[in-house]
């Protein structure tokens, strides 16, 4: 079974070059998800994000091993920032590997929902007019739920 | 004797916690998460009623842990709120 490739970061990534990488394993399908840090207009706002080390990747490879049983994969990259993050930059990124598609996509979006969700990271969002603890969205919830009402 | 441990706080936590961690002497008749939540709380009830919330996880390490587990081999708790997400 593939052994996922997970790394939580301090300081800005590249996700073209994770790209890259993973086209060039030569597998059939290869799906990638950037997520960014939305401006919503607001030039002023920044998002901190924090982790527990050593737990927090323990919890995700744990939950992208659970993505690598259920779909045969040949590669599975997960990167996902903490610390200070600006309008533009990429928080996270996710890339499946397998040899036709359908695995890829589900693959990528599974993991995407258990990081938008359930991952231990505690995210705080600053303005100009202070500073907020951002909890997931109840859309968020629902999109990980479904993936259990299908097991 | 009192066994020497650390506690981390993380995300709001940390606020309610005032740092991010304690340096704490733990009396011997603290054995489980929940006997910690419980002392922490008759020095501090405001912090003690935020870790008794259910929705408080605690670890020993980098391991999840219920609240009745023993906790008396371990050097390091952790409080974690419920998880943001990424």
């Amino acid at each position: 079974m593939t052994t996922p490739d997970i790394l939580v970061l301090g300081a800005p990534f590249d996700p073209e070059e994770e790209a890259r990488r993973l086209r060039r394993t030569g597998a059939g399908a290869v799906v990638t998800f950037t997520g960014q840090v939305r401006s919503d207009g607001d030039a002023s706002l920044r998002l901190v994000l924090e982790h527990c080390p050593g737990l927090t990747e323990k919890e995700i490879s744990a939950f992208a091993a659970s993505a690598c049983e259920r779909w045969p994969l040949e590669a599975l990259v997960i990167r996902h920032r903490v610390g200070d993050l600006f309008p533009g930059e990429a928080i996270v990124f996710v890339g499946a590997a397998a040899a036709h598609r359908r695995a890829a996509f589900e693959a990528a979006d599974f993991v995407m929902d258990y990081l938008k969700s359930a991952a231990p990271f505690w995210k705080r969002e600053i303005d100009g007019r202070g500073a907020r603890w951002i909890e997931p969205r109840s859309e968020d919830r629902r999109d990980l739920a479904r993936w259990r009402a299908h097991t | 004797m009192a066994r020497a441990v650390r506690l981390r706080f993380y995300g709001r936590l940390r606020e309610a916690a005032g740092g991010a961690e304690r340096q704490v002497a733990l009396p011997e008749h603290v054995q489980t998460a929940d006997e910690l939540v419980a002392w922490i709380a008759g020095g501090d009830g405001a912090l003690g009623e935020a870790l008794a919330r259910p929705s408080v996880k605690v670890a020993a390490g980098e391991t999840i842990i219920p609240r009745d587990a023993d906790i008396r081999q371990a050097a390091e708790i952790a409080f974690l709120p419920p998880f943001s997400g990424g």
